[in-house]
């Protein structure tokens, strides 16, 4: 981000942040949070084995790699 | 027939079983619909002619070999979020630009299996973030009932679509109203389901728990074949339910005798235009015209919607948007030195303004020691909100509102001031936050001739009342057929 853009962000960020400070209003005593709006638990599925996605078709998209791996900048020296 | 391209889903499968029309005729007629007018329109992020051609030639030797499916033939739109592997799945952003998808949205199965014929992909706001469309990457999409306004957002392509006849359906995702507000504000029918009623597999996510796939229509017969479609069970969407798929056409045309309308009194506000409430009570008058009784409701945390929003949504956002990385798919920054600088260059370029900002707030919001004050208080006061509802649904089947404070507003106006902007999403939002299915569907017209839409909201997994309901309600204003002039 550029001078201008932080700037910009700064105080749209502190409005939304003082717009949340709202909620401190309501009394949350004792409520346990939602973060899951149907009542479903665990859902799992069979541990059978399935085919995945062929590499060819996982490295096509990638901005940059060999016919078998992902290429990125140096990591170790 | 010079018109194909106006008729609606049910009308043109209709003509297609009898064999008055054939697909490749119809496709013909929406691709020199789209020639036509999208220059005017933008809706379209990308057309695959030639794939719909073949698609439609297929779906028309399926019918002639009797196993025509659902939609066989039906040329629709997708919003570009869905992951296509025929075309590319831009979602809005830079950083997408160049991305096509190695599988087809579980919903895109969906269709195709059903015998439909993809069109294209069309504009959104980059990630599903915004209310306007305004912040696609690539281009502005613009209302077809007044050029230089809004179209809503962020499936703001696909309503604008539907409104200029450039597809007969299309597909959008709702996240706090993005299905429903733009179908209020280009006066077509939008359906939001219940959370984990149709499989999110192979949707870009935005805020995972609240995102849901639903269909933007002509009208509300076709919004219900079109979800008869996408609903049910998927494996390989682990929030989908196990539950059987009604069939939701069944219950159109049933009057609404005993049904029991909830007027909620936080919803009416005073940032309400007055012409917006007079259309939405006519909408409320038809209703009872139909059978039902209206009940005073209160869901008394409405007001606190939008901040719990505002900091659940980005939330979610930040975390799911960190696969961005420049390494398996989407934009690199090609000068990088390090690994680092790869990561924060190419996310610093590939994403919009409004994206980086929601990143912020999420992983502000999340971080430690602010955890407990902002993530995980909204997600207490989201609690109390579902449980408004819980008891707003003892007293009544349905609640009636509007779904938007006003009409589409001038391209570029209000910009500066995000706050305003995230509180007019303040009547769709808490339909996500309960996870609850909602419609949005035309109920008048303000004197200048732009649409309004009535919101329907109903208990999980009640989506034969909304359909019931806005049948009723489309029936007797009869304005379902008025179109746009282009």
């Amino acid at each position: 981000m550029d001078e201008a853009e932080l700037h910009r962000i700064t105080e749209q960020l502190s409005a939304i942040l003082r717009y949340a400070a709202k909620l401190d209003e309501v009394d949350i005593s004792g409520v346990a949070p939602t973060t899951h709006t149907q009542d479903a638990v665990n859902a799992l599925r069979d541990d059978e084995i399935q085919a995945s996605l062929p590499r060819e078709q996982a490295l096509k998209n990638a901005p940059k790699c060999t016919a078998e791996a992902f290429v990125v900048p140096q990591v170790l020296t | 027939m010079e018109t194909l391209y106006s008729l609606g889903l049910q009308q043109a499968l209709t003509l297609l079983n009898q064999g008055e029309i054939s697909s490749v005729e119809l496709t013909r007629s929406l691709l020199q619909r789209i020639e036509e007018v999208d220059g005017r329109i933008k809706a379209y992020l990308s057309v695959g002619a030639e794939q719909a051609l073949d698609q439609a030639r297929r779906a028309d030797t399926e019918r002639a070999q009797g196993r025509a499916g659902l939609l066989c033939g039906a040329p629709l739109g997708l919003k570009d979020l869905f992951c296509t592997t025929e075309l590319p799945t831009t979602c809005g952003s830079r950083m997408l630009e160049h991305f096509i998808a190695p599988y087809n949205a579980a919903v895109v199965e969906k269709l195709l299996a059903a015998g439909a014929v993809i069109l294209g992909k069309q504009a959104m706001d980059e990630f599903a973030m915004g209310s306007t469309s305004e912040h696609c990457a690539f281009q502005i999409p613009e209302n077809p009932w007044k050029a230089g306004r809004i179209c809503g957002g962020s499936s703001g392509g696909s309503a604008a679509a539907v409104a200029a006849d450039e597809c007969l359906a299309a597909l959008g995702t709702d996240t706090g109203g993005s299905i429903r507000q733009p179908a209020s504000l280009c006066g077509v029918v939008g359906l939001k389901p219940t959370y984990g009623r149709v499989s999110r597999y192979g949707l870009v996510a935005f805020a995972s728990s609240l995102d849901q796939a639903g269909p933007l229509t002509k009208n509300i017969t076709d919004c219900a074949l079109m979800l008869e479609v996408i609903a049910g069970f998927d494996g390989r969407d682990s929030t989908s339910i196990r539950r059987p798929v009604p069939n939701y056409r069944g219950v159109l045309g049933r009057d609404l005798q005993g049904m029991r309308i909830g007027i909620p009194k936080e919803y009416f506000i005073r940032a309400l235009d007055t012409e917006v409430e007079g259309a939405v009570r006519k909408g409320i008058a038809a209703l009872e015209n139909a059978g039902a009784r209206l009940v005073e409701i209160s869901l008394p945390h409405t007001e606190y919607c939008v901040a719990v929003y505002y900091l659940i949504a980005p939330a979610e956002a930040c975390s799911n948007l960190a696969r961005f990385d420049g390494i398996r798919y989407g934009y690199r920054d090609p000068e990088s030195r390090d690994l680092l600088e790869q990561y924060c260059r190419s996310r610093a370029r590939g994403f919009g303004e409004e994206v980086k900002r929601r990143i912020l707030i999420g992983t502000y919001a999340l971080s430690a020691g602010y955890y407990d004050a902002y993530y995980k208080k909204a997600s207490q006061v989201r609690t109390l909100i579902k449980e408004d509802f819980n008891s707003a649904f003892k007293e009544c089947d349905l609640i009636a509102s509007p779904v938007c404070p006003r009409t589409a507003r001038e391209i570029g106006a209000q910009q500066d001031d995000l706050l305003s902007m995230y509180l007019s999403d303040v009547l769709t939002i808490s339909a996500n936050l309960a996870g609850i299915p909602a419609l949005s569907l035309p109920c008048g017209f303000s004197t200048e001739g732009m649409p309004i839409g009535l919101h329907l909201q109903a208990s999980h997994f009640q989506e034969e009342i909304l359909l019931q309901a806005g049948h009723a309600v489309e029936t007797q204003l009869g304005i379902s057929g008025m179109k746009p002039v282009l």
